[in-house]
């Protein structure tokens, strides 16, 4: 078998940060490759160098056997390497066809493109609209665009950035099919995830990165999905342990709250009810964009409701802001750590400041405590192993896991009746979300009300005592998260794939 | 090939010494601009920056000019650091000379201490509601507070000029477009004998360490610094960005109206059509070459008033044009923003190492 | 696409408006509507090469600035080579020059786009006046008159259409190569790309940089051209500060026209007939009532039409056809004459009415503008 694509000694280094150190691998034609590790494993700056948008610090690519050094995207597209991102690169304001031309070296004329589109689109079973908007389309049409625009370049080398965080489980079988498809037409497929029972379904052979480096390779469908996730993160897990749940008193009550959008590709809530009883961990299921920001900042009070639409313990709550709702106990710790949780241009005692300023009393007629503050901060980073130098170290030197566990320690410091949490652990290292999830279930095990919103079924699977699904602005009725399976769950989070809902009831 | 890097902590050294270096680089670059209008270099720049500091008279019109500049810029500093852009601290310095000289002249030979500081609210009351207007516009409307306050520049200077030639006119003046002079009462004490120095320089003084207190110290300061870094976080914390966009436009409006009362009832001492000089323009300078930290802006206030005073007796001993002093600010400006890249990025070579 | 035809409305009652106006006051329509066109050349370069800027991710708030280096830079090299041509080609150079410095510290140097707009308007202004010592007063070589032959004596139509003078006739080539260029080349294509997404734009390898250079140079010669037009054209003269919030007001129409061609254009001919009607008020020594009417006038239409589309209506509706009413009675009973410093206010606050009236509807207002915009883009790897 000879190597389409071959790697040799790539070595790319950030200040403070070896990404790359001497990665070599090989990748086959039609071979489904996956490039397995942890976040902040290497795996982007790997593939964005292939891509052509890193340029390496030492090693050579080659493809054929040729040297292969991109100067940018569009030689690389040119060599025959496509790229789908973790991050889409679309544009919400242009059309499918304007995004797809975008993409490409020398597009064709409009009626042209268009009709080169559905043609693809009907081969692979893409179906993709190439005259709609981008900005009005949900998170796995805009893959499809995606891969659509990949497709029509004819790339021998296909890069996949964790293709799958964003879809249904039925949107990843049919994705799955695609691949397998493009797989057996003799394009390689570079594939890059962490989620280990994916790879074992799908992948040929697997190069597993640790810190940057390659500490193994393997076949996957010759693994466990244990000894996949041993390898890749160097020793064992541990898990919180199943416990038994009776729910509580109720806690938080939502009725009927309808929520219209605020910008133009937003999503409008629609009647949501739910109710949080006293220890119970609920968690929100659902595909990005289905209305988890809106319904995080209703719950946070950044979007102010009617009053009666919220209820903590009997006191109607809608109308009031996110610090009087501290103080009554809803505390809250959006998905975005720089920019809204925390501001990543100050320090942690700043940011310590940012929330507990009420509940801690961290200031006096608006003076604020600064040792009172610091030690505030110091707390949280003891008792949650923040890694820092000090609590005057700016927030945005953290690393992701660091400042996730310093977020959520920060509201769980300050004893909340409820907790609200959207994409605890997204973008985090193994440790830090053990460590996150265990220090939930533990918060909801003294009697606190747990809200959790995440994309990560997993994730819900292991701490959720209630499960709902939010599709569409929509929450379905919470159940016991024992009571389904992931094939339910997943027709429920896909409920606008009209098909999949149809063979559900059928 | 030169890349930026951004710093993992920002470099306090590097912070103070910004200001300098764009000082510096801006005087080697006016003397290349003195030198190009056929002008000796060395001396322009000796007489601008130096002399001034060994003649009484000119130490003490210093501080007059600096005063205004730094009140301006002090209120401008909060709006600033919470990315509410202020730009027309002209037009509420004219709107507060306004009022502030309308209460004089209705209590015209009328004695009293109580008459300057009336004086003074109605000039800050004044410049607040002009400040406001932006404000409620952008609360309500959502627009632009840049453009509308910069409009009400305009606006201003034209209901000076209309009132001065109409209501507000001298009696006696011969239909000068302008007011009758203040009396004593409506004019302000000279803390400096023989000078133009008047209590207004001690208020911009104290206003300095009060306003770096609340800045530093005040949740008002970190909800506008939270504000301007992550507005999302700001929401998120609770700050109502509403009541920040009123605050925020509402005290820079009125410490310019002071600034325009000190103006009036001090070095001019009556209402003319020329009383605004750009100062509520010049302060946005200011309130950068301070980098927006309260005492940090009294300093530069200083400075700016050096390239004033400095630059007029570069005019009348060298003949260097009164607008180069104004390009010369403009350029200084210019320095400030290019050198600041320093504080949040560093600067590396990189090279490839491949092939 | 849903569009909202308020502002369509708006404009249509303001011509009407201003025809009436013209009628009553014995003035000829023609003749004004010329003289509108010739005010709003000006405005309009700036705000086409603005909006191209803004439509690239960046917001160059400099614009009166550049226009005021054009302004000088078109008049000295005119009078200097006693070419009105060459000195359009140096007032376009001068302002894509300047734009450059504010196009080098914020894409490069990554500072702060609205500071340094502000730094390059106070620079602008200060070297305008430097360099203008020795030109005050000083008459340029006029401007060649470009009566198209034959279309041009056509009744009406021939004198608002074919009889301009050159500058004329270029911006309209701007104009309609600028709408040509965005909406069907695939550079224009790139360019909204850019100011849509930077970073999406990065990842498939534009030069983000690169391209927005191209964007800003293009807006400050633009911007040279309107203040060329300004001290060439409309004037004739130099006089310091003479584009007196000029550039502004041509940020304010980006907004207006909602960052598409057409209606900014139609904003440059709302903006310049208010200029030109607030001068005729003033010569003709009318009532600056009559400016209160037609703001309200505009108002109520707006607020009428939105309530006919959206098909719920406002409650300030009647009480805003009233004002207009009274005002206009008002106006007819009491023709008393005021300062005319009072109507020299009215482009600036016809500016202020309408950036909120366009910044009132904000989902509509967010879907054009490009989401981009004035966000600093910052290269990684």
């Amino acid at each position: 078998m000879s190597a389409l694509l071959s790697v040799e000694g790539l070595t790319k280094a950030y200040p403070g940060v070896l990404a790359n150190s001497d990665i070599s691998f090989e990748v086959a034609p039609g071979e489904v490759h996956a490039l397995l590790g942890e976040n902040g494993a290497g795996k982007s700056t790997l593939v964005k160098t292939i891509y052509g948008l890193v340029t390496p610090d030492e090693g050579r690519m080659f493809i054929d056997g040729t040297l292969f050094e991109p100067r940018g995207p569009q030689a690389a597209r040119a060599a025959g390497v496509s790229m789908v991102f973790q991050h889409f690169s679309l544009f919400e304001a242009l059309n499918v066809a304007e995004n797809i031309a975008l993409g490409m070296a020398n597009p064709p004329g409009r009626q042209e493109l268009s009709q080169k589109i559905r043609d693809i689109a009907n081969a692979y079973g893409l179906s993709v609209d190439p005259d709609r908007l981008v900005g009005d389309l949900s998170v796995g049409e805009r893959q499809r665009v995606e891969i659509v625009r990949c497709l029509l370049q004819k790339p021998r080398i296909l890069i996949m950035d964790e293709p799958t965080s964003v879809l249904t489980p039925q949107e990843v079988n049919t994705l799955f099919t695609t691949l397998r498809k493009l797989s057996a037409e003799g394009v390689a497929i570079l594939y890059i995830s962490h989620k280990l029972e994916e790879i074992r379904a799908l992948c040929d052979r697997a190069t597993i990165l640790r810190s940057g480096r390659v500490v193994g390779a393997c076949r996957p469908a010759e693994k466990t999905a244990r000894q996949l996730a041993e390898m890749m993160i160097g020793l064992e897990l541990t898990r919180p342990l199943p416990r038994l749940f009776t729910p509580g008193d109720p806690l938080l009550k939502i009725r009927d709250l309808t929520v219209p959008a605020s910008s133009p590709f937003g999503t409008t809530l629609k009647s949501i009810d739910l109710t949080l009883h006293k220890g119970e961990v609920l968690g929100i299921a659902g595909v990005a964009g289905n209305g988890q920001d809106e319904l995080m900042d209703v719950l946070s009070g950044e979007t102010r409701v009617k009053g009666d639409a919220i209820r903590l313990e009997q006191r109607e709550i809608g109308a009031l802001g996110p610090n009087r709702r501290r103080m009554l106990g809803l505390l809250a710790a959006p998905e975005e750590r720089l920019g809204h949780a925390a501001a990543g241009d100050m320090s942690l005692a700043d940011n310590a400041y940012l929330t507990g300023r009420k509940r801690q009393r961290l200031d006096y007629r608006g003076f604020i405590k600064k040792a009172t503050t610091e030690n505030f901060a110091r707390a949280i980073v003891s008792r949650f192993d923040v890694r820092t130098p000090g609590v005057g170290t700016l927030a945005r030197a953290l690393s992701g896991g660091n400042l996730q566990k310093f977020v959520i320690g920060r509201e769980i410091m300050q004893r909340p009746g409820v907790l609200v949490v959207n994409q605890p652990t997204w973008g985090v290292d193994a440790h830090a979300a053990a460590t996150i999830r265990t220090a939930l279930r533990d918060l909801a095990a003294e009697g606190t009300g747990v809200l959790i919103i995440s994309q990560d079924l997993d994730e819900l699977m292991e701490i959720a005592d209630m499960f709902a699904v939010l599709e569409s602005g929509r929450l379905t009725v919470p159940q016991r998260t024992g009571s389904l399976t992931i094939e339910e769950i997943g027709l429920m989070m896909g409920g606008s794939t009209k098909g999949a809902v149809q063979d559900a009831h059928a | 090939m030169l890349t930026l890097e951004p710093r993992r902590r920002s470099s306090t050294l590097l912070q103070a010494l910004t200001p300098v270096l764009a000082v510096l680089a801006t005087m080697v670059a006016g003397g290349i601009l003195f030198a190009a209008l056929g002008k000796n270099p060395v001396e322009a720049i000796r007489i601008i920056f130096v002399d001034p500091f060994f003649d009484p008279f000119s130490r003490s019109e210093l501080l007059v000019k600096a005063a205004p500049l730094a009140l301006i810029a002090i209120g401008l500093s909060f709006g600033f650091r919470a990315g509410i852009w202020n730009i027309g601290a002209e037009g509420q310095f004219i709107i507060g000379a306004l009022c502030a000289g309308a209460t004089a002249l209705a209590f015209w030979g009328t004695e009293g201490t109580w008459l300057l500081p009336l004086m003074a609210l109605a000039g800050m009351i004044g410049g607040f509601l002009w400040g406001m207007i932006p404000a409620l516009l952008k609360i309500r409307f959502g627009a632009n507070e840049i453009l509308v306050s910069l409009m009400l520049v305009y606006v201003a200077e034209l209901l000076l000029s209309a009132l001065v030639s109409g209501p507000l006119r001298d009696p006696d003046g011969f239909n000068f477009p302008e007011s009758r002079r203040f009396h004593d009462s409506a004019t302000l004490p000279i803390i400096l004998q023989n000078t133009r120095a008047h209590i207004g320089i001690l208020v911009a003084l104290a206003l300095g360490p009060l306003a770096y207190a609340i800045l530093h110290k005040h949740v008002f300061g970190y909800h506008v610094k939270l504000l301007g870094t992550a507005p999302r976080a700001a929401a998120f914390a609770g700050v109502n960005t509403k009541l920040m966009i009123a605050a925020c436009l509402g005290l820079s409006g009125a410490l310019a109206g002071l600034a325009g009362t000190f103006e009036a009832a001090g070095p001019v001492g009556q209402l003319v059509p020329s009383l605004p000089v750009g100062y509520g323009f010049t302060a946005i300078i200011v309130a950068f070459l301070g980098r927006l930290d309260p005492l940090g802006i009294l300093a530069a206030s200083l400075v700016m008033a050096l390239t004033y005073i400095g630059g007029e007796t570069a005019q009348f001993t060298l003949q260097i044009p009164a607008a180069a002093i104004s390009v010369f600010q403009g350029m200084l400006l210019f320095f400030l923003l290019g050198f600041e890249v320093l504080t949040r990025f560093r600067i590396r070579r990189v090279t490839r190492a491949t092939s | 696409m849903k569009t909202s035809v308020a502002p369509h409305a708006v404009t249509l009652t303001a011509i009407a408006a201003l025809v009436v106006f013209a009628l009553a006051n014995g003035l000829n329509p023609v003749l004004l509507t010329v003289s509108i066109t010739v005010a709003a050349t000006p405005l309009l370069l700036a705000a086409l090469g603005e909006m191209v800027v803004e439509k690239s991710g960046v917001l160059n708030l400099g614009v009166e600035g550049m226009m005021i280096i054009g302004a000088i830079a078109g008049f000295a090299t005119a009078v200097e080579t006693g070419s009105p041509m060459i000195g359009l080609i140096a007032a376009a150079a001068a302002g894509a020059a300047l734009s450059l410095v504010f196009g080098f510290l914020t894409q490069v140097l990554l500072s702060n786009q609205v500071a340094t707009g502000l730094a390059l308007t106070l620079f602008g202004l200060g070297l305008a006046a430097l360099l203008g010592q020795s030109y005050a007063g000083l008459k340029p070589p006029s401007f060649p008159h470009l009566d198209i032959p034959l279309v041009s004596d056509i009744p009406v139509l021939g004198p608002i259409l074919f009889a301009h003078d050159l500058l004329v006739y270029i911006t309209a080539l701007i104009l309609l190569g600028t709408a040509w260029f965005l909406y069907r080349t695939r550079a224009g294509l790139i360019l909204r790309a850019v100011g849509e997404n930077h970073d999406a734009a990065h990842a498939l390898g534009y030069e983000v940089i690169r391209i927005r250079l191209a964007a800003i140079a293009f807006g400050g010669a633009c911007a040279g051209l309107g203040g060329a037009g300004l001290s060439l054209v409309r004037v004739p003269q130099w006089t310091e500060g003479m584009t007196a919030g000029a550039g502004w007001i041509a940020l304010a129409i980006v907004v207006f026209g909602s960052w598409r061609p057409g209606r900014v254009a139609l904003g440059a001919f709302l903006f310049g007939g208010v200029t030109i009607l607030q001068l005729n008020l003033q010569a003709a020594n009318l009532t600056a009532l009559w400016l209160l009417v037609l703001g309200f006038l505009l108002l109520a239409t707006h607020v009428t039409v939105r309530g006919l589309t959206t098909g719920s209506m406002h409650r300030s509706m009647l009480p805003l056809w009233a004002a207009t009413l009274a005002s206009a009675a008002w106006a007819l009973a009491a023709p008393v004459s005021i300062q005319t410093q009072y109507l020299s206010m009215t482009p600036y606050i016809c500016t202020i009415i309408v950036l909120v009236v366009m910044s009132a509807d904000r989902l509509k207002a967010n879907l054009n503008a490009p989401a981009s915009l004035g966000r600093v883009f910052f290269r990684t790897g």
